[in-house]
């Protein structure tokens, strides 16, 4: 994003809880990183909304406005569909306004004619096309679980994956299958991931996963063009919003608490 | 032996300097990071004849890769298990090899505009209008003072009329960018302005910022095109909510058939948009693997099929689920429902839980602008296909003998018997030829939407809402019904937001119900309890 210059931003989202916060918090630091109100636009729409005329051509006058203009979506599923095909038609291309994608896959992409979205991004923690042995061997073995050599990998697998491993881990670790007895056991298990490095789980109940952003390709798939330089710990509260800035979590004992205020001492929030 | 020939080559290259500079401007761009790569291409750009255009022409398309063994740049074409490489320079062939044993030179949006605007000044004397164009618009785009001279040369010689104003609004965005006198600039302005297109916007902006006479020229250009495209937009909402009512219509108009004249109310109406959305899809497989040449005609082909289909699951519908339940609207709801259920689930099972992608034929791609109005294809091509399956139907039920027959049957079904009218096969196959309608439906949705198994939910909903409202029994009705929600809706979205927009026109729905019970076209008369 940085050596694209982007000045201006449209936050556009599905309406529910995660683009909601998602846009929050992006607000504050954009705010926070000196971009002024009348350059952040944000929008919502209905789940499956199918209508994007009015939206796509809202951006597009928007973007005319001589900055650099870029949109960060948090549109879900399928509404994405008709929104990449509006963009296309009304002739939007990733050079002019790139479209940043947090919740647009591969699975996304299978449903759709990808030579317009050339050039579109997405941030994720894993792509398909992430080149180790380790990714190689799980491309493998999942494409021959349903004996279909076109299916594709996604973020949410690998998440499962590295879940899975860490439970198993955890697991050997405390000797039993009880919930209580794992949990405490799993903080701090580490297991690889399909990225070439290794995931630890956090004292926040977080994982540590390298970022990346991909852009899309015309087979459907990304091409990553930035990552983080290490792995990136989750952060549980946001640190640009005034209500969840002293918030932390911390679920060792004695502490074990999800949403610990560091300004007042006390458990329960803010 | 290689190391040989790469001597052999150097020294060739020694020989004539400017190959070699041309030469080391290739290298670089396999040996770059990307971060430096757009020095590269300017380098590159800047070295004389044909070579460079070819270079980032095929750095633009992903087909300029790295050969890993000696890293040497090459264009690819795909084979069958690899890759025929080419010399970037001498254009000579470089051999076969598998894709594992090159790498592609990765670029980002940055380096695609680098690519094109570098392109721009070669590209201006191209002999293809439509090349000449595009390289005239990149100009736009990028303000690239640098490039005025190409397109002073170009526009001298310039004879097709659409490239001329093309290259004329380059001319007045590099100018505003130059170094020329402030007249120049003026004149540059006025002849942005007086387009008074959205496109000429951020290249007014530029100009507009600090003091002076180009700067307070800009900025009166910018509200005068501004205050025109607010009326522009106007036009353009009525033209998102007639697109949006022509979905609606297209939605509607067979239910219209079966609820609104029969009185049947069936949930799984959704369903059977969705099944004439799945034919399309298969016929597009089927063309795609077997007759690619035929794909802009697959919708064409698409359409009776999926007509047929529809309509077939329709008939079944009506002979197992509908016909047992004549007169009893609260059990057909239920059952009807549990039918679309049944619908969603086999959908699921058979082409899985995912999208499929339709594509949209080329003649309904992209866009067109009329005055300052972007018309897409698809919804141009999609508000024409409703207003047709609408008329079709409207000829069919007052103009043919079966749609004599449909309505006597539908009016009064024990005198249509009496006087000889097969009224169980009437009603079955009034049944079908909506169901059937359906099934064009999704034809035509299948372009603008998501072809999944859910795609027919919002539907069944939005369809019996534009049913009501336009009043039940009556087709006229439909159509303003669909029409006037649509625009209403699209009135809406700019100042409420495409959420409290939808609830404020149930809620004039809801309103207007109560005040007219039956619709806007209500039927009068001797029918009316029919």
């Amino acid at each position: 994003m940085a050596n694209e210059k982007v000045e201006r931003w449209v936050l556009a989202g599905t309406d529910y809880v995660y683009p909601r916060t998602t846009n929050k918090i992006l607000e504050a630091y954009l705010k926070a990183k000196g971009v002024a109100a009348e350059d952040i636009m944000i929008n919502y729409t209905p789940f499956g909304h199918s209508d994007w005329q009015t939206i796509v051509s809202d951006i597009k006058k928007f973007g005319s406005a001589g900055k650099k203009t870029a949109v960060v979506s948090t549109i879900n599923g399928d509404a994405n569909v008709p929104f990449y095909k509006e963009l296309a038609n009304q002739g939007i291309a990733a050079e002019d306004i790139p479209v940043v994608a947090f919740s647009v896959g591969e699975e996304e992409l299978a449903g759709l004619d990808t030579g317009p979205l050339v050039g579109h991004l997405a941030a994720w923690n894993y792509f398909q096309s992430v080149d180790t042995p380790e990714n190689a061997a799980f491309i493998k073995t999942w494409r021959a679980f349903p004996k279909n050599d076109k299916r594709v990998t996604h973020d949410p697998m690998e998440a499962h994956v590295i879940g899975f491993n860490m439970w198993v881990k955890a697991v050997e670790k405390a000797g039993t299958t009880d919930p209580d007895a794992v949990i405490d056991a799993i903080i701090g298990v580490s297991v690889p991931n399909l990225s070439g490095g290794f995931s630890a789980m956090m004292p926040n109940h977080h994982i540590t996963k390298p970022v990346l952003i991909g852009e899309v390709q015309e087979n459907g798939q990304f091409d990553i063009v930035w990552s983080t330089p290490g792995l990136v710990v989750g952060d549980e509260w946001s640190d640009y919003l005034p209500e969840s800035k002293d918030l932390i979590a911390d679920w060792r004992a004695p502490m074990s608490c999800g949403n610990f205020n560091v300004a007042t001492g006390k458990c329960g929030g803010a | 032996m290689r190391r040989l020939i790469a001597t052999l080559v150097l020294i060739v290259l020694m020989i004539v300097p400017a190959r070699a500079d041309l030469q080391s401007a290739v290298d670089a761009l396999g040996s770059a990071k990307m971060d430096a790569l757009e020095a590269v291409i300017k380098t590159l750009a800047g070295e004389p004849g044909p070579v460079p255009a070819t270079v980032l022409g095929a750095l633009a398309d992903g087909k300029l890769y790295v050969r890993k063994s000696d890293q040497k740049v090459v264009i690819v074409a795909e084979e069958a298990g690899g890759f025929a490489l080419t010399d970037p320079v001498t254009g000579a062939s470089a051999g076969t090899v598998a894709a594992g044993e090159v790498s592609k030179i990765r670029i980002n949006n940055a380096l695609r505009r680098a690519i094109k605007a570098a392109a721009g000044g070669s590209a201006l004397a191209s002999p293809d209008p439509a090349k000449r164009l595009e390289a005239a618009q990149a100009v736009l785009k990028s303000r690239d003072a640098s490039a005025l001279p190409a397109i002073d040369a170009a526009l001298a010689q310039e004879t097709d009329a659409k490239v001329k104003a093309a290259l004329q609004l380059a001319q007045a965005a590099a100018l505003l960018g130059s170094d020329r006198p402030d007249t120049e600039k003026i004149a540059a302005i006025s002849t942005l302005a007086a387009t008074g297109s959205r496109d000429v916007l951020p290249v007014l902006a530029g100009a507009a910022e600090g003091q002076g006479d180009v700067a307070l020229a800009a900025r009166t250009a910018i509200s005068g095109i501004e205050t025109s495209l607010a009326f522009w937009n106007m036009g353009q909402n009525i033209w998102f909510g007639i697109s949006l009512g022509s979905v609606l219509l297209l939605a509607a108009v067979g239910l219209a058939i079966t609820f609104g004249v029969m009185g049947v109310i069936n949930m799984a109406h959704g369903e059977l948009v969705m099944l004439g959305g799945y034919s399309t899809f298969v016929v597009q497989e089927v063309i795609r693997n077997h007759a690619p040449g035929l794909f802009d005609a697959s919708l064409f082909i698409a359409l009776p099929i999926a007509f047929l289909v529809a309509a077939m699951a329709g008939l079944v519908i009506e002979r197992l689920v509908i016909r047992p339940l004549y007169g009893r609207p609260l059990e057909t709801l239920l059952a009807t429902w549990g039918v679309s259920l049944i619908l969603q689930q086999t959908i699921r099972m058979i082409f899985g839980p995912t999208n499929r992608e339709v594509g949209n034929p080329s003649w309904a791609s992209g866009a067109f602008e009329l005055g300052q109005l972007s018309i897409t294809y698809n919804r141009l091509w999609l508000v024409i296909f409703s207003l047709i399956v609408f008329f079709a139907l409207y000829a069919v039920l007052n103009k043919t003998w079966f749609g004599l027959q449909m309505r006597a049957v539908t009016q009064n079904r024990r005198m249509a018997s009496a006087i000889g009218i097969k009224t169980p096969w009437i009603g079955a196959l009034t049944f079908a030829v909506g169901s059937g309608i359906a099934g064009i439906a999704g034809v035509g949705l299948s372009q603008i939407d998501n072809v999944s198994p859910d795609l027919g939910q919002s539907y069944s909903i939005d369809s019996f809402m534009v049913v009501v409202f336009g009043g039940v029994g009556n087709i006229w009705g439909t159509l303003v019904a669909a029409m006037t929600l649509g625009i209403i809706n699209k009135l809406l979205e700019p100042f409420a937001g495409a959420v409290l927009g939808k609830i404020l026109v149930l809620v004039f729905i809801i309103l207007f119900i109560q005040k007219r019970p039956r619709g806007l076209f209500a039927l009068k008369g001797r029918f009316v309890e029919a």
